[in-house]
């Protein structure tokens, strides 16, 4: 039994009896809860074949697997832009100039706060009439780049900061200087503990494309309010447009878990530093960027 | 800035309207996420079963397409909230993994150790949990739950998108009808830059100030 080990002690032969109680009592709980909510379907004539044909007629599912591929598009040019935006970021702001310090963290906690939606409307709105009128994809994906490469260069940065000190004072004291340091003994280090933030940081990349429905690129989720506009089934539209979000990021989490698995396995003082320790920081690092 | 300054009124009753999306999804989120941790470490597998669903799909869901679920989609079962309301639920629905998770993580991080002295001098479930778990398990939750806020703070522009007016909207409403440009936008991106610094320098003070000195 996988229980919290923290907070319950191994159940005797009374509490064994109370917690297969509450299973039955909450499979019973849950299972009412799922006939409620199909009901609540049935009721609203929302099972309705008619409701849910559309996604089988011809042409429909290729509508929207052209809306997914243009979300793939957008979120893999952001990685492609923001991945090493955000790590001369994090170079810059571990710097020993003043200036290029001063210059990243004020780059950082601009665009880590600022909204995305707000910035999309800058690129959207503001900037045409001003001269600069971006081609549609570039309205999206460049505020997306701009504000994650701030929170990739927070990760980078907590990636360098889990080493020991002594690996930057070994490479110093050896006489190597802070550029060698950083090339030959800090970042080959960092880059193994943060590549499962990075994959994990794509889910976050994925969902921010969805905001391109407010500049009007045909993604995936103005693909489907073209739809719903059409076939006025809004809740069955926008079930099927979650789930395929849900599935993509669950595969990206995923892979994030198995590589930090196998990187893990693979540094030398396993054993008693679990991973997890070294996840967490950065997590709480990831700061705005976190919910999104 | 002309334009802010003319609208001062404006922009001050929409930055409120932002506070209050963000308090009230936030005050959800905590409510759903400490049942849902509940339901993740309680002994009972369905239980489990049902709060590792519940975290799996709100964490990996995009806020948008939750938004439009709740604003477009509850409709069609006779569900109806004004926007506002749909607003703070799909946000709460939302942010409510992201607490489950630190609410979790928060309680996992006491060393098993402490629970089992608080059992071994004798102290009763609700006694350890009390006087020795909760305690140390709070402190650690200040920092992700922090976050979590701002997340939350910030992600209320997506309520600007299904037509909740808020700070976002305004931004988009002065640029539209009085061509406010950039300076409006960057006005705006300052309060909620302001807020998001305010609210991160609170956390580390209220962290620092209850921590435990060993």
């Amino acid at each position: 039994m996988t229980t919290n080990r923290v907070l319950f002690d191994e159940p005797g032969p009374r509490g064994l009896l109370r917690i297969r109680v509450a299973t039955v009592a909450s499979v019973l709980l849950l299972a009412l809860l799922v006939y409620l909510a199909l009901q609540r379907f049935g009721d609203n004539g929302q099972l309705a074949a008619a409701k849910w044909n559309p996604f089988l007629k011809p042409g429909i599912p290729t509508f929207l697997l052209h809306g997914l591929e243009n979300t793939l598009k957008v979120t893999g040019l952001s990685a492609v832009f923001a991945f090493p935006i955000g790590a001369v970021l994090a170079l810059l702001r571990l710097s020993e100039s003043r200036v290029s310090r001063w210059t990243a963290t004020t780059y950082i906690e601009f665009f880590r706060s600022t909204p995305l939606l707000l910035l999309i409307y800058v690129f959207f709105l503001a900037l045409p009439p001003l001269g600069l009128n971006l081609p549609t994809l570039w309205m999206v994906v460049v505020p997306i780049v701009l504000c994650n490469a701030a929170v990739l260069a927070e990760i980078f940065r907590a990636g360098v900061r889990a080493l020991p000190k002594g690996q930057g004072e070994a490479g110093l004291a050896v006489g190597l200087g802070h550029w060698q340091t950083m090339r030959f003994v800090i970042l080959p280090q960092a880059i193994r503990i943060i590549i499962p933030s990075l994959v994990t940081q794509l889910v976050s990349l994925l969902k921010d494309s969805t905001l391109g429905f407010a500049a009007s690129y045909p993604e995936l989720m103005k693909s489907a309010t073209n739809l719903t506009a059409r076939y006025h089934n809004f809740i069955q539209t926008y079930l099927v447009i979650a789930l395929i979000f849900v599935v993509i990021n669950l595969l990206l989490s995923y892979l994030a878990r198995v590589l930090d698995r196998r990187l893990s396995r693979g540094r030398r003082d396993k054993g008693d530093t679990p991973t997890e320790l070294v996840v967490l920081p950065m997590e709480t690092a990831l700061g705005g960027g976190l919910v999104r | 800035m002309n334009v802010v300054a003319g609208h001062f009124s404006d922009v001050l009753s929409a930055l409120l309207t932002t506070v209050e999306l963000a308090v009230l999804s936030f005050l959800g989120a905590m409510i759903v996420g400490t049942v849902v941790a509940i339901m993740r470490i309680s002994p009972v597998a369905p239980l489990r079963a049902a709060g590792l669903v519940y975290v799996e799909f709100f964490r990996n869901i995009p806020l948008l397409s939750l938004l439009f679920l709740v604003v477009f989609g509850l409709p069609d079962l006779n569900v109806t909230f004004s926007l506002f309301n749909s607003a703070v639920i799909g946000m709460a629905l939302f942010s409510g993994a992201f607490v489950c998770e630190s609410v979790r993580t928060g309680i996992n991080t006491v060393p098993i150790g402490q629970a089992e002295a608080a059992r071994a001098i004798g102290l009763t479930f609700t006694l350890s949990l009390r006087t020795v778990i909760l305690p140390q398990a709070f402190r650690s939750m200040i920092q992700p739950l922090v976050n979590v806020w701002i997340g939350t703070l910030i992600g209320t522009s997506l309520a600007a998108a299904v037509g909740v007016f808020e700070l976002t909207a305004e931004g988009q409403l002065l640029q539209l009808n009085y061509a406010g440009g950039l300076p409006v936008f960057a006005a705006i991106a300052l309060l909620y830059i302001a807020m998001a610094l305010l609210s991160g320098g609170a956390g580390g003070w209220l962290e620092r100030k209850v921590a435990i000195r060993r």
